[in-house]
């Protein structure tokens, strides 16, 4: 409760920051406009339109939230009949709602369960190469030489020059739809994942080591019983930036494709002018890596506390 | 009681570390490390030896050479009759470092079954060892609890404990009460004295203090720096039976006495 109060704060003072920047943004449209019809406009007046222009240059707070609704569960998503038959206020009418909307190509629902796909998957196959790669750094003095400076060099090419060659090239060899996405994703979460496991894997002290030696102790035990355990911090902080990057990576990948996905709805929303669906599916990404990160977030909470560690 | 520990203070316990002009050289950018310089001494089955003398004067490296954590650039050295490598691989002793190093992922408990993991041992005789074991550094009740829920004192028990888990017939300590206070040490020496004599292990033990030495030991080892050696070995005439007023006894001072001497010396030669 008393953490929330300074949260609510800094939320509120940014939404008022961005209802004040609402104003000049939009304003030249509506004198543009008033001048046309050669009419005086009111300053009050003025402010009153740029709030609800059909095409802002930046959308208001409230516009940006009723375009998240419109495209998730209303009826911009589910279709006209649904919206006249059924209500989002009852249990039932959202339930149905909300099945029509992961159907329905005009919904952020639908395309942000595309997204979550792509992302998902190139996450487990950055995650996993990830955690192979700083295993082979950590075990294997050649692979540190030569591994690491490609695997920092490859974060240095900017994701999107390099995501359509990705893409053109599966495609050419037939591979598309979720996977070259997923590669694109993965690409960029296993960097954050081998440098935080070979990290990881490197923090027991000299002692500790000495300590499994006094044990004649197998490699199999150092590794399975001090190295893997010491580096599950070092994973979980990891895991939470490789998941963000995931998902940008997925976006970043959608776009040359258009065949749906939160990047698709960005794209085709500067295409046509249409900002409040561009600001609709940007929050509906930024949920969703919230909401990713927070998952991550619960399970190394969970994890370490059964390791006896505060997270 | 009285007469196991007798008999590891004669001749009749069998050496089990044996060093003959023994040396180790650390070369370091600032040149060469005489950490030890031929050092001789034999430690015979069920002793208890305490090492002593100035920081640096290679107590601490001795005890790692010992233990195979180092290698000797000369002379001999055997642990049961075996290289130290092939002592540690037959997982001859158990050694306690000067910090507890509890793994912090792991209960007491779970600190105390690492080594039995790794050797080997059932699940059962895991529990019962590792309750065994924790009964005799009497933290007992403390099974379920993580590293960083006790105090200094019970980590280092418990880092006892777990040294003891597997029945090593040697005990390699260094300084493991060096960061506890007077109280919790004087109870610590009693328990560990209690202990040497239920087990019969032979013990090796470093310590920066006099009392603590004399206290103990069957047998006192002094040391002295640059290049590290042995300059006094000093046999107890202390009974086996030691109550912590002994420490008043006329005997107890003069062998105390003599560890400062022997101290003294190593100082002024150096
Ligand atoms: N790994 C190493 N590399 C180089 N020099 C070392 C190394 N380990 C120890 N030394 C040096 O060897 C000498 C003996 O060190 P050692 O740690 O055995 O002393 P110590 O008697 O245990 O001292 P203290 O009472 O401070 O623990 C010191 O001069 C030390 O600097
Ligand atoms: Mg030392």
């Amino acid at each position: 409760m008393s953490r929330s109060i300074p949260v609510l704060t800094v939320v509120a003072v940014l939404i008022g920051l961005w209802y004040l920047a609402v104003i000049p943004m939009n304003a030249k449209w509506e004198y543009d406009q008033a001048a046309r019809n050669d009419r005086e406009l009111a300053f009050g007046e003025m402010v009153a339109l740029t709030m609800n222009q059909e095409r802002p240059v930046l959308p208001a707070p409230h516009q940006v939230l009723i375009g998240l609704y419109e495209q998730t569960v209303g009826c911009d998503a589910v279709g006209r009949r649904m919206c006249r038959e059924t209500t989002p206020l009852t249990v039932q009418g959202f339930g149905q709602r909300v099945v029509e909307s992961v159907s329905s190509n005009r919904s952020l629902i639908y395309h942000g369960l595309i997204t979550l796909n792509a992302t998902l998957l190139g996450f487990l196959i950055g995650t996993g190469g990830g955690i192979l790669l700083a295993v082979a750094i950590v075990y294997n003095r050649a692979t540190d030489a030569s591994v690491m400076p490609w695997a920092i060099a490859s974060q240095t090419i900017p994701i999107i020059a390099l995501a359509p060659m990705i893409i053109v090239v599966l495609n050419s060899i037939g591979v598309a739809g979720l996977v070259p996405k997923a590669i694109i994703a993965a690409y960029l979460s296993f960097f954050p994942v081998v440098v935080g496991m070979v990290k990881g894997l490197r923090a027991p002290d000299a002692m500790q080591l000495d300590l499994m030696k006094t044990y004649s102790a197998g490699g199999r035990d150092v590794f399975l019983k001090l190295r893997l355990p010491m580096s599950m911090p070092f994973l979980f902080a990891s895991l939470k930036i490789g998941i963000a990057s995931a998902l940008v990576g997925t976006i970043v990948g959608e776009l040359p494709v258009q065949r749906g996905g939160l990047g698709v709805r960005l794209l085709s929303g500067s295409y046509y002018g249409q900002t409040i669906q561009i600001w609709a599916a940007l929050f509906a990404a930024a949920i969703l890596a919230a909401s990713l990160v927070g998952i991550v977030g619960a399970i190394e909470r969970r994890v370490l506390k059964r390791m006896g560690m505060a997270a | 009681m009285l007469d196991v520990t007798k008999d590891g203070q004669g001749a009749a316990g069998a050496p089990v570390i044996e060093a003959k002009g023994l040396n180790l050289t650390f070369h370091t950018n600032d040149g060469p490390v005489h950490a030890l310089k031929d050092v001789d001494l034999t430690i015979n089955k069920g002793e208890f030896v305490s090492f002593i003398g100035p920081s640096g004067c290679g107590k601490t490296t001795f005890l790692r050479t010992i233990a195979d954590l180092e290698q000797p650039t000369g002379g001999s050295l055997t642990v049961n009759g075996m290289t130290p490598e092939a002592a540690r691989k037959a997982r001859a002793y158990g050694y306690v470092f000067q910090a507890a190093g509890l793994y912090p992922w792991r209960t007491i408990e779970g600190n105390v079954k690492l080594p039995l993991q790794i050797m080997g041992y059932s699940k059962a005789e895991q529990a019962e060892r590792a309750a065994r074991v924790l009964e005799l550094v009497e933290l007992a009740g403390f099974e379920k609890k993580f590293p960083w829920q006790l105090s200094g004192g019970m980590q280092q028990r418990a880092s006892i404990a777990r040294a003891l888990a597997f029945d090593a017939e040697i005990l390699l300590m260094d300084e493991p009460f060096g960061a506890l206070d007077e109280i919790v040490r004087d109870r610590l020496n009693e328990e560990l004295l209690k202990l040497w004599a239920r087990t019969q292990k032979t013990i090796g033990f470093v310590t920066h203090s006099i009392p603590e030495a004399v206290y103990l030991s069957t047998k006192i080892v002094v040391m002295s720096p640059r290049p590290g050696r042995i300059t006094d070995v000093i046999e107890s005439t202390l009974p086996a039976e030691r109550p912590l007023d002994i420490r008043d006894s006329a005997e107890f001072i003069s062998i105390a006495h003599r560890v400062r001497e022997g101290l003294r010396a190593g100082y002024e030669d150096a």
